[in-house]
C-alpha cells in the first residue's frame, strides 16, 4: 500500500504539487491521468525518490521515504523514454543492472522471451530502434519481481504486438497481487486495464474512483469522453 | 565500494567504445612523437608539451565531462530508481570517465619517451612531473565540469559556462594578473604572485613545471623567488596540496549537489 499525505513541491516559483493526498491499495491497477503539467511526472518522481518533496510524506508498504534508498527494491520503474549508454549492448545494460542488484537472483525473464530480446541483445543500443529500447526498459521494470510497478506511458513506442504482450504481462502481475501505477494518454488502453482512475489537476487529486463510476458520473460510454468532460469542467 | 566499481566498470566500457578517448590518446601520441622527430631534445619536448597540456587538457576534460553527464541524464534517472546510493553512482561515473581520459593523456604523451628512451633518462623526473600534473589537471577539470552539469539543467548554458571557465583559467586570469602586476609594479609582489598562482589550477601546474625546466632562468628575479619556493620541499607540498583542493573541492560540491538534486 502506498500512502501519500499532503505532498507539496515547488520548482522555483511554480507550484507543481499542491497538498496532494492519495492512497493506493495493494493489488490494483491505478491510472494517473491529467492534462500536461498537472504534476503526474513529478508525483511519480517523488515516489521513485528522484524528486524530493518540499513538504508531506510518502509511505510505501509501511516504510516512510526519508532519503533511504532500500525501499526501491520494491519498485520496478519503466520510464517513458528508455535511454541507455549508446555504446553498450542491450546484454551489457541488462547485466549491469543485474550486477548492481546482486543477491537478487530470482529473475523474471518472461518478457525477455516473449519480446524475443535475445535476437537484439548483442547489438549496441545506438543501433536499436526506439521500440526495442522500450522493450528493454519494460523487461528491466519486471526483472526483480517488484511488488509495485510504475509504468510511465508504457505502450507509447511499442508496436501492437509488443504492446498487447506487455498488457498481458501487466494483467498477469496484477492477478498475482502486484500494485501497478500507470500513466497514459491512451484512454482505451486504461479503460481496458485500470480499475481505478486518479485524475490530477494543478497538483491535486480531483477525482479518485473506479472506471465505471467515472463514466457514470460523466454520462459517457467511453473513458476518453468521460475524461474529456471532466477536464473541460475543471478548466472552465 | 562495490557499487562504485560496478558502475565505473560499465561506464568505462561505454567511454572506450565511444572512441573519443582513443582519438585523444592518439592526438597526444602523434604530437609528442612529432616533437621528438623535429626537436629531438627531451627537455624541449617537455617544454612544448607543457604549453599544449595547459590548454588542451582543461578544454577536453570540460567537454568530455559535460557531454557525458548531459547525455547520461535519462540513464541516471533509471539507475536512481534502483536501490543504490546516489553518492556511489556519482563516484562510479566520475571514475568511469576520469580513468580513461587521465590515462589517455599519460599513455599518449608517455609512449614516445619510452621508445626515444635513452636520451630522455636525464629528464625522467620532469617527465613524471608533467604526466602527473596532466593527470591531476584532468581530474580537476572533470570535477568542475561534473559540478556545472549537475547544477545547471540547461545543457547549452552548462556548456557555455564550462567554456567560459576554461577561457577564464587559461587566458583571462593571466590577463588580470598582468594588469595587477602592472598597477602595483612598485611593490614587492613575489609572495602575492605565489598566492595568486595557487588560485588557478592551470597557473599552478604551469609554474610548477616551468620551475623544473631551465626556463626559470629567463624569468629574472621573480623566477629566482619562484624557484626557491617551488623547489623547496615545503613549496612542493603546498603546491600538491592546492592541486588536491582544486580536485576535491569541485568534486565535493558536485557530489553534494548530485545528492540533493531533483531529477
Amino acid at each position: 500500500m502506498i500512502v501519500i499525505r499532503d505532498l507539496h513541491k515547488k520548482f522555483g516559483r511554480l507550484k507543481v504539487l499542491n497538498g496532494l493526498n492519495l492512497t493506493l491499495e495493494q493489488g490494483k491497477i491505478s491510472a494517473i491521468i491529467g492534462p500536461n503539467g498537472s504534476g503526474k511526472t513529478t508525483l511519480i518522481k517523488c515516489l521513485l525518490g528522484l524528486v524530493k518533496a518540499d513538504q508531506g510524506s510518502i509511505t510505501v508498504s509501511g516504510q516512510s521515504l526519508n532519503g533511504d534508498w532500500a525501499y526501491k527494491k520494491m519498485i520496478g520503474y519503466m520510464p517513458q523514454w528508455a535511454h541507455f549508454p549508446e555504446n553498450l549492448t542491450a546484454r551489457e545494460i541488462i547485466s549491469m543492472i543485474k550486477d548492481l542488484r546482486n543477491g537478487e537472483k530470482n529473475w523474471d525473464e518472461e518478457l525477455y522471451h516473449s519480446f524475443n530480446l535475445g535476437r537484439e541483445a548483442h547489438k549496441k543500443i545506438r543501433t536499436l530502434s526506439g521500440g526495442t529500447k522500450q522493450k528493454v526498459g519494460a523487461y528491466l521494470a519486471f526483472l526483480f519481481h517488484p511488488q509495485i510497478l510504475v509504468l510511465d506511458e508504457p505502450t507509447a513506442g511499442l508496436d501492437p504486438m509488443a504492446s498487447s504482450l506487455l498488457k498481458d504481462k501487466i494483467m498477469k502481475e496484477k492477478a498475482a497481487g502486484k500494485t501497478v501505477i500507470i500513466t497514459s494518454h491512451i484512454m482505451s488502453e486504461l479503460q481496458e486495464m485500470a480499475e481505478q482512475i486518479i485524475f490530477l489537476l494543478d497538483g491535486e487529486v480531483k477525482f479518485q474512483g473506479s472506471v465505471q463510476n467515472m463514466m457514470a458520473d460523466n454520462k459517457a460510454e467511453k473513458l476518453e469522453r468521460a475524461v474529456a468532460a471532466m477536464m473541460g469542467r475543471y478548466s472552465s | 565500494m562495490n557499487t562504485i566499481l560496478k558502475i565505473g566498470k560499465h561506464e568505462l566500457y561505454d567511454v572506450f567504445r565511444g572512441k573519443w578517448v582513443i582519438v585523444y590518446t592518439l592526438f597526444f601520441w602523434i604530437i609528442t612523437d612529432s616533437l621528438f622527430r623535429f626537436g629531438g631534445d627531451p627537455g624541449r619536448v617537455i617544454l612544448s608539451l607543457t604549453n599544449l597540456v595547459l590548454i588542451v587538457i582543461p578544454l577536453v576534460s570540460m567537454i568530455f565531462g559535460s557531454l557525458y553527464l548531459y547525455n547520461s541524464r535519462e540513464f541516471i534517472e533509471l539507475l536512481l530508481s534502483q536501490p543504490i546510493d546516489r553518492r556511489y553512482l556519482f563516484m562510479g561515473m566520475f571514475g568511469g570517465i576520469a580513468i580513461p581520459v587521465g590515462f589517455g593523456f599519460v599513455i599518449g604523451a608517455g609512449l614516445p619517451f619510452l621508445y626515444f628512451g635513452g636520451r630522455a633518462a636525464g629528464d625522467l623526473f620532469t617527465l613524471i612531473l608533467l604526466l602527473a600534473a596532466g593527470f591531476l589537471l584532468t581530474l580537476s577539470f572533470l570535477a568542475l565540469s561534473f559540478f556545472i552539469s549537475v547544477r545547471i539543467e540547461d545543457r547549452l548554458k552548462g556548456f557555455g559556462l564550462a567554456f567560459l571557465l576554461w577561457l577564464f583559467f587559461t587566458v583571462i586570469y593571466d590577463g588580470l594578473v598582468l594588469i595587477f602586476v602592472y598597477a602595483f609594479g612598485d611593490y614587492p609582489l613575489e609572495r602575492v604572485m605565489i598566492i595568486l598562482s595557487m588560485l588557478n589550477p592551470v597557473d599552478l601546474v604551469r609554474i610548477a613545471l616551468l620551475m623544473e625546466l631551465d626556463a626559470a632562468v629567463m624569468m629574472g628575479y621573480t623566477g629566482a623567488v619562484f624557484q626557491k619556493f617551488f623547489g623547496s620541499l615545503a613549496g612542493m607540498l603546498i603546491t600538491l596540496g592546492s592541486m588536491m583542493v582544486w580536485i576535491l573541492l569541485p568534486f565535493y560540491l558536485g557530489l553534494r549537489s548530485f545528492v540533493k538534486k531533483d531529477f
